[in-house]
Parts: C-alpha cells; sequence; structure tokens
C-alpha cells in the first residue's frame, strides 16, 4: 500500500465517524429549515418577525458579549499574576484553576443555585448582616445567568492567557523599562500587543461557550431569561416544533462560526509576528 | 533579579481565586449538612446524604450509565482516533490539511446543535436505539480531545525510532504497538482521562438523548433539582469532584497540568 493510501486509510473511521453523525446530521437540519412549503427562507422570516423569538437571541448576544468582556477583565490581571508567580506557587493556581474548569457544568450551576437562592446563602448572610429585611430575588434574571457564565468561563479565560503571558520573556519587560517606559506604557506598548492573540482566543472561547450554553441559562435563568440554547430546546423537547428548533440550531451555527471566522481574520491582523 | 508583582494585582488575583474555589468548598460544606434544606456552614455534620445519593435508584443507575458511556464512549474515540492522529503525524505530506479542521468540528458546532441533530436525524429518523445514539454522541464529542492530545504527543516522537524497527524487519503493526504506542502512553492516557471526565460531565448532548430507562447522571442531577433541593445534589456533587481530582492526579502525571495552560 502506498504511502497516501495507508494515511487516508488511517483516517478513515475518524472522517467518516464526523461525516455521517455531524455532517449529515447538522445538514439535514438545516434542510428542513429551506424546505417548507411557504418558501425558501419563510422559518427565518418567521424567526425574525416574532419579537419573542428576537429578544432571545438578542438576549443571548447580550449575555454572551457582557460575560466575555468580564471574563477578560477578570481573566487577565489574574492570568498576569499566575504568569509571574514563582514555579511552585505558580503550578498550584494553575491546579486551583483547572479543578472548576473540570468540574461538571451541573455542579457549577448548582452552586449558584445554592449562593443566590430566595433562602440562599447570599441571602442568609445579608440579613444577618442586618443589610436587608427581605430576601432578594437573584435567581431568574439575567445578572444571575451572567454571574454563573462568568464563573464557568473565567478558568479558561485565565489557563488561555497564562500560556500567552508566559511567552513573553522578562527581560522584554524590563527592557522596556529600563528604557524609561512607564508601568502603563509597557503594558499598552509590549505586553497587550503580545497578548492579544491569546485574547482574541479566549474571547472567542468564552464567547462561543456562553451563547451556545444549556445548562446554566435553564437553571439559574429559567423560563423568564430564555437563551437561545434554552429555546432550542424548549421548541425541540416539549412543543415539538422541530422546524422552529432546526432555524435556531441554525442561527446558533451561523452565529458561532462567523464569531470563530470573524475573529481568527481579526487575530492575523493584529498578530505582531505574523504581522 | 524577578520582578514583584504590585500589591494590588496580587490582591486582585486572590480575589478570583477565591470567587472561583468559594463555591465549590460551599458545595463541599452543604452536603455535609445535618439538616434537610441546604446549609452552609453546615449544621451539624452528616455522611447521610450520601447515603442518600446511593440509596435513590436513579442516581445509582444513572451513575452507572454515565460511567459505562464515558468509559467505551472514550475508547471508541480513541480507537479511531489514534490512527487519525497517527496518519496525521506521521504522513503529514500527504494528507490535506483541512482535516485537522474537521476533527476539532465536534468543538466547532455548538453542542446542543449536535445534541439536538443526533436525536432528530440518528435517534428518531433512522430509528436508532436511544443509547446507540447516546454513544455515539459522546464518541463524537470527545474525539478532538483524542485526535488533539495523542497529536500532541506524537509530535514530540521521533519517527525514525520507527523507521528502524520497520527496516530491520519488524511488520508495521508491530512496530506500532510495540515501539510507538508505549512512547505515546502519556498522550493517551490524558487523552483518555480529559475525554472520560468531558463525557461524564455532558449535558447538552445527553438532554436530546435520554428517554425512558436511559439516562445520564447530569441530566438525572438536573431533573432532580426541579423537585427536590436538599443536600443529596451536593453530595453527588462532591463525589464528581472526586472524580474530577482523581483526572487531575492522572494527566499531573502524564503530560502535566501545565499542557492545559497553552
Amino acid at each position: 500500500m502506498t504511502d497516501r493510501r495507508l494515511a487516508w486509510a488511517l483516517a478513515m473511521p475518524a472522517l467518516l465517524l464526523v461525516a455521517l453523525f455531524l455532517g449529515l446530521p447538522v445538514l439535514s437540519t438545516f434542510g428542513t429549515t429551506f424546505t417548507t412549503d411557504d418558501g425558501l427562507f419563510a422559518t427565518y422570516e418567521a424567526f425574525f418577525q416574532s419579537r419573542f423569538r428576537r429578544s432571545v437571541l438578542w438576549r443571548t448576544m447580550e449575555v454572551a458579549t457582557i460575560t466575555t468582556a468580564i471574563s477578560v477583565a477578570i481573566g487577565f490581571p489574574t492570568a498576569w499574576v499566575v504568569a509571574r508567580a514563582p514555579r511552585t506557587l505558580k503550578s498550584l493556581l494553575i491546579v486551583a484553576a483547572v479543578f472548576p474548569l473540570l468540574t461538571g457544568v451541573v455542579v457549577r450551576s448548582f452552586a449558584w443555585l445554592v449562593i443566590l437562592g430566595r433562602n440562599g446563602i447570599l441571602n442568609g448572610a445579608l440579613e444577618r448582616l442586618g443589610l436587608i429585611e427581605e430576601p432578594l430575588t437573584m435567581l431568574y434574571t439575567q445578572g444571575a445567568v451572567i454571574v454563573a457564565m462568568v464563573y464557568l468561563f473565567v478558568p479558561l479565560m485565565i489557563l488561555t492567557l497564562v500560556g500567552v503571558l508566559d511567552a513573553i520573556p522578562e527581560d522584554l519587560t524590563d527592557a522596556a523599562a529600563s528604557l524609561g517606559a512607564t508601568p502603563a506604557a509597557t503594558f499598552r506598548q509590549v505586553v497587550l500587543p503580545m497578548a492579544v492573540p491569546g485574547l482574541i482566543v479566549g474571547a472567542v472561547l468564552v464567547f462561543t461557550g456562553s451563547f451556545t450554553s444549556y445548562a446554566t441559562p435553564q437553571l439559574l435563568g429559567g423560563e423568564r431569561q430564555m437563551m437561545m440554547g434554552t429555546f432550542l430546546h424548549q421548541r425541540a423537547m416539549v412543543t415539538f416544533d422541530w422546524v422552529g428548533a432546526s432555524t435556531i440550531a441554525a442561527i446558533m451555527v451561523v452565529v458561532t462560526l462567523a464569531t470563530v471566522w470573524g475573529m481568527s481574520r481579526l487575530a492575523n491582523r493584529l498578530n505582531p509576528v505574523a504581522g | 533579579m524577578r520582578r514583584r508583582i504590585h500589591p494590588a494585582l496580587a490582591a486582585f488575583a486572590v480575589v478570583t481565586f477565591l470567587f472561583l474555589l468559594g463555591p465549590l468548598i460551599i458545595i463541599v460544606g452543604t452536603s455535609l449538612s445535618d439538616t434537610v434544606f441546604l446549609a452552609f456552614p453546615p449544621q451539624g455534620l452528616t455522611l447521610r446524604w450520601f447515603e442518600n445519593a446511593f440509596e435513590i435508584s436513579a442516581f445509582r443507575r444513572t451513575m452507572w450509565t454515565s460511567f459505562t458511556l464515558a468509559v467505551l464512549g472514550t475508547a471508541l474515540s480513541l480507537l479511531i482516533g489514534i490512527p487519525a492522529a497517527y496518519a496525521m503525524a506521521r504522513y503529514r505530506i500527504q494528507l490535506p490539511r483541512f482535516l485537522g479542521t474537521i476533527f476539532v468540528l465536534p468543538v466547532l458546532v455548538p453542542e446542543i446543535v449536535l445534541g439536538f441533530a443526533l436525536m432528530k436525524s440518528v435517534a428518531t429518523g433512522l430509528d436508532t436505539p436511544i443509547y446507540t445514539t447516546l454513544l455515539v454522541g459522546h464518541a463524537l464529542l470527545v474525539l478532538p480531545y483524542c485526535v488533539r492530545v495523542v497529536g500532541a504527543s506524537l509530535a514530540q516522537f521521533d519517527f525514525s525510532i520507527e523507521e528502524a524497527a520497520v527496516s530491520l524487519g519488524c511488520p508495521r503493526w508491530k512496530a506500532f504497538l510495540t515501539v510507538v504506542l508505549p512512547n505515546i502512553q502519556g498522550g493517551v492516557i490524558a487523552a483518555f482521562v480529559l475525554a472520560f471526565i468531558t463525557s461524564l460531565n455532558d449535558v447538552s448532548i445527553s438532554i436530546f438523548l435520554t428517554g425512558p430507562g436511559v439516562s445520564t447522571l447530569p441530566i438525572q442531577l438536573l431533573a432532580h433539582m426541579e423537585q427536590f433541593f436538599d443536600p443529596t445534589i451536593a453530595s453527588v456533587s462532591v463525589l464528581l469532584m472526586f472524580v474530577t481530582v482523581a483526572v487531575m492526579a492522572l494527566v499531573e502525571r502524564t503530560l502535566g497540568l501545565t499542557f492545559l495552560a497553552k
């Protein structure tokens, strides 16, 4: 057998798995959205004409964007500290970030259910401190969903950024400082440009992850804070509107791929090395 | 000399890590509380919620389902993922580059979309049994981890050792099993445990593929939470955290956890 044939033969089972059980089902799902009796784009027109459905898409975009922004704001400084920490401490901090990351999304969302619930830990603490008289309603709000999502994705952001920040030699920042750059200038002109690729990867992971999440909005947002993932599930399994569910699925894929594509183009333009 | 981190920045990082670990500590605390509601700090200590978790047959059953599903799905994925990773590392010139992208498609396509599509086209459309579809879905879900992690290991491997074995008369398949595989063992083990934990924790695919008699632990936890709000869920969560610890220990011993920060 030639090398070429052998290579294809070895890769074939995995290719078939992806083609038959991901490619075909997903494409056929898209197919059903274009083959209704009302015309090619009828289901999409119906989606965007409905105020409720638009609001779900808009809310999902909003939650994903805010989650991404907060994750960057928390993750960047933390990753910097981790990257510059002495060896042992650094390993320990990485362990502390990996642990929540590998703990299931149900468990991590449940934790916030316990904290933010009406008789939850936060309300209990606030009452004991005399700051509130009546328990606050925190569950099933957009805030609750965002807090839990930030909690979900900050470890991912930290780990992505630690890898990139680690690669910035300390000599480089020292050199900038010795040439008279203020810490702020060093950050803006040396660290930030070199961290951009990592920031973009992290932002894509967090945005697409929160845009397509299901368990967290289901548990902490409920019906009131319907997001694309929970909406898809509700359409498919509660109302059995499979064409409607397929439309939601297609919109989710388009937004996800557009984000990945757009951000990787941005990364190429901003990358100082490839520049 | 090492530059000192600004104290404000260090304090910020401390707060972040408290935020990351606090909720998990709270779960551990509530799982031990001798109260029928979720209390933190725990009031009285008991292990009865752990007993309770095993007494509820739905939890016992789904623990077993989730465990076997994760093992079988990961094994299936490795069985086809290792040859694929090998082909891509060994015959880089002979294979087109877009293959790499195809193997990561399962993480690119939203999981919930994949779950729905599998339910619609495979489970319902082809009348495939739910468990089989679930198994295929999980194998797909973890394929990117298998191909990428094993691939990272293969990238470090010096294929001239394999060539040497083959040129000395060793059959190719035997050379792979006795020369290549032992050298990428660490990567395979790491891929296995990372894929295992991903499958074990999966919600978005499984939520569409549970039916009469078939459910997974995370889905059962979700269902339980909607009806009961007692420390049993916390105790199951703690059991899952033990699995996480075991996974982390294995990854640390094979690839090193810093592998995950890149």
